[in-house]
């Protein structure tokens, strides 16, 4: 693969952009050529080909034919072009999953771990480090259960006979998970969520020199104000950082369908337990695909928002 | 030079990428087993099968997975070391959801793997046909008299053998069929001041039965399955045998079943039942409310119930059911289901049910289809059938096996000399699955408070679009 402007030459440190100096030359470490470096590379590609690259690629063909897993469509798919995207655009189930799925992610991500993750680490920056670390203990424990076994306990938490929060509220018979789906799925995942929140706020309020803290309480500066002018701007980028991992993970989060399933009546059906539901319940994967990808696209763009925000900050 | 490294990058990834796609365009979805012969290592002395079944021990459908592991498996073993040969059965229980354990079949056999035998519901059977995952038996076996003259078939009834066929072939072998009947708990009957032999002959005698329970404190009178949450649960033990109670069937002369007035009527009912507090909307939409209903049935919570003879085998079953009631055979009353009105029923019918099964079939792709083929034969004979019922009561595919264990179970006997004779099979079309759907969401709506007409016509609309058109769809 050679072209005109890059002749090959292996043995000799290839001209960079600058006379060596600047931000110094990351690439050809050693001499390498290009083709080494690529074999270096190769198995970290091929794995990441075979496992996101290749699926991905895969699903946006699959969106575009009307492929399902049994029935005439499972031998003989035919392209159908773009009309799973025109169903999505006037699909009430699927707009509604958009809402949901925004809902879900502004309380339980943007609001409930940001805010309460924030407001613990602040609380325990100035804890003795026994209690801190007994707390950060307890909390993350909601963080590295496995989501499947998080989920049950809340499902027994929220049963309408013998669930705990009716006990703790003397409610009985109140079916919480009928009643009120999307508000128990944002307790459920605030609660679920809010460790890793606390955890990066902490090891955050630690870059916050401790000289300008002191300046702002000597000019008497009320909390609030300490918090906006002095400690916010230094962690800026962690905020930013942190909300948009969140967002993510809530955004593709399918611990919805083991409290509701989606429902009652479509009522808690965010987008991945809608995509499950087309996919597995009714068998229909070219449509399903079409759907992820659209929520891939979102992600993306949510992404890059994001991403702006950050450099901006800078 | 970097750009270029980055274009090298992209350009090894994307014509990977491209490979692969292309590569999996070639043969995706090529389910057929291509030509493959059917007499291939007939004569192994090592065969290796693996059997798989929605069924597990311990849990959903305990006992079928119980009798397969630890009864049929040793015993054909044993047969075959008898002729020399050195068999092992692996079975694959599984006992998710059906729906979830369809598709993850259907994903094994879209890859030629899965199971060498496996069990399927037999509305499954034109699905799984169309898409070449199955294959007449003959195919599969290689040789048709050796398929047909198994003297098995004789034993099994037409209606029954349907359950393994699409397009008048047969793809496997049936596992039996059920029927459904209406449960009652005779502890709160008789507290309600209910017959203990109660018989309904309408659906106006099942609410006032309701209205009469209602009077006992912590009790749900009634539980008719309705709601999306349900799945084919709420279609089968709840809106077919009421649709057919009107006298209408789901498909008749190539057309769906659209909003008429009959669908009007089965929504009318539910209405009632979950409007007035005969039954209890809340379980129609929990997540796990069928299995809700189960333990509150056993708990002597609900009063009536609709559902099939696996009711009775293996969900308050005394000892291996998945909520037991030791006192099941004294406690718990059945009735068949009555049309609206006396005579109202599909064929002028008083009393109606609904029916389905399951099937036995050999995956296409086995590596011993002639092995897959006698133990299929083995385990579908009159001795092993017998074995399999071990304390259940079960309509099995055979004749002479249910004449002959028929006198010793009062519910067996019920359902194959009451229920079979009155049934119906829902329709083996590949649309079915979208509107059972329709029906599922139709009444889901009701029970959220909808009215009966307003849940008509959304489910007109569902129909419509997956029957593929206005002119495929009945309404009045």
């Amino acid at each position: 693969m050679t072209s005109a402007s890059a002749p090959p030459v292996p043995a000799e440190p290839a001209p960079g952009r600058g006379p060596g100096g600047g931000r110094g030359p990351a690439r050809d470490v050693a001499g390498l050529g290009v083709g080494r470096a690529l074999g270096f590379i190769a198995p970290a590609l091929l794995l990441i080909g075979a496992f996101l690259i290749f699926p991905a690629l895969w699903t946006i063909y699959i969106g575009i034919t009307n492929y399902r897993l049994t029935g005439v469509e499972a031998v003989s798919p035919s392209m159908v072009g773009l009309s799973n995207y025109t169903r999505a655009l006037n699909d009430a189930l699927f707009h509604n999953a958009l809402w949901l799925t925004l809902l879900f992610v502004l309380g339980s991500a943007i609001i409930g771990q940001n805010v309460l993750g924030f407001t613990l680490a602040w609380i325990l920056r100035r804890a003795r480090p026994a209690v801190r670390r007994t707390v950060e203990a307890l909390t993350l424990l909601a963080w590295i259960l496995p989501s499947t076994v998080v989920a049950y306990l809340w499902v027994a938490f929220y049963d309408r006979d013998g669930g705990t929060l009716n006990s703790l509220l003397g409610t009985p018979g109140t079916a919480w998970l009928i009643d009120h789906p999307m508000l128990c799925l944002v307790v459920f995942n605030t609660w679920r969520g809010t460790a890793f929140s606390m955890m990066l706020y902490s090891s955050a309020l630690q870059a916050v020199p401790p000289s300008q803290l002191e300046s702002a309480r000597m000019v008497g500066a009320s909390g609030w104000q300490t918090l906006r002018d002095v400690v916010f701007p230094h962690i800026r980028g962690h905020v930013l950082t942190n909300t948009l991992l969140i967002s993510l993970w809530t955004a593709n989060d399918f611990s919805p369908f083991l409290l509701t399933k989606g429902g009652p009546n479509h009522a808690s059906e965010t987008v991945p337990v809608y995509i499950y539901n087309v996919a597995l319940q009714g068998g229909e994967l070219g449509y399903s695909s079409a759907i992820s990808f659209l929520l891939l696209l979102a992600n993306l763009l949510v992404s890059l928002v994001y991403l702006r925000l950050l450099r901006r900050r800078s | 030079m970097r750009s270029l490294s980055r274009l090298t990058t992209a350009g090894v990834l994307g014509a990977a990428a491209l490979a692969l796609l292309t590569g999996c365009l070639g043969s995706s979805g090529s389910g057929d087993s291509g030509g493959q012969d059917a007499n291939r290592n007939a004569d192994a002395k090592k065969v290796e099968l693996t059997f798989g079944s929605n069924s597990v021990k311990g849990g959903k459908s305990s006992a079928g997975a119980t009798f397969i592991s630890d009864v049929l498996i040793p015993k054909f073993v044993a047969e075959q070391k008898g002729k020399g040969v050195d068999v092992t059965v692996k079975f694959q229980g599984d006992g998710s959801d059906d729906e979830v354990y369809k598709q993850k079949l259907s994903l094994d056999l879209s890859n030629k793997s899965g199971p060498d035998l496996f069990q399927i519901d037999g509305i499954w059977v034109g699905e799984f046909a169309q898409a070449n995952y199955i294959k007449p038996l003959t195919d599969t076996v290689g040789d048709a008299a050796k398929v047909d003259d198994w003297d098995g078939w004789k034993q099994i009834p037409d209606a029954v053998q349907a359950l393994g066929s699409y397009n008048g072939k047969r793809y496997g072998v049936p596992g039996g069929t059920d029927g459904r009947v209406l449960y009652f708990n005779k502890k709160l009957f008789s507290q309600a001041g209910l017959p203990a032999d109660w018989q309904p002959k309408s659906w106006d005698d099942i609410i006032s039965a309701g209205q009469a329970l209602k009077k006992i404190s912590g009790v749900t009178p009634i539980q008719i399955n309705a709601g999306t949450a349900m799945g084919e649960a709420t279609t089968m033990q709840g809106v077919l045998p009421l649709l057919v109670g009107t006298g209408a069937t789901i498909n008749s002369d190539g057309k769906w079943l659209g909003n008429t007035s009959q669908l009007r009527q089965v929504l009318d009912f539910y209405h009632q039942i979950y409007s007035t507090g005969l039954g209890d909307p809340v379980l129609q939409k929990e997540a796990k409310g069928r299995d809700k209903s189960f333990a509150e049935f056993a708990a002597n919570k609900i009063g009536i119930l609709l559902e099939g003879d696996y009711f009775w085998r293996s969900v308050v079953e005394p000892k291996e059911g998945v909520a037991k009631m030791p006192d099941r055979d004294t406690a718990v009353g059945y009735a068949l289901i009555p049309a609206m009105k006396p005579g109202a029923g599909v064929k002028g019918q008083d009393f109606v049910s609904m029916s389905g099964g399951g099937a036995t079939v050999i995956n296409p792709n086995t590596k011993f289809p002639q092995q897959a083929w006698e133990f299929l034969q083995f385990m579908n004979s009159a001795e092993m059938v017998k074995e399999s019922l071990a304390g259940a009561a079960k309509i099995t595919q055979r004749s002479d096996v249910n004449s002959e264990v028929l006198k010793n179970d009062p519910m067996l006997s019920f359902v194959a000399g009451k229920v079979l004779p009155i049934t119906q099979y829902r329709p083996g079309l590949a649309e079915y699955p979208k509107i059972s759907a329709a029906l599922q969401q139709a009444t889901a709506d009701v029970v959220a408070g909808k009215s009966t007409d307003a849940a008509a016509a959304a489910y007109q609309k569902a129909v419509e679009a997956a029957a593929g058109g206005k002119d495929k769809v009945t309404s009045n």
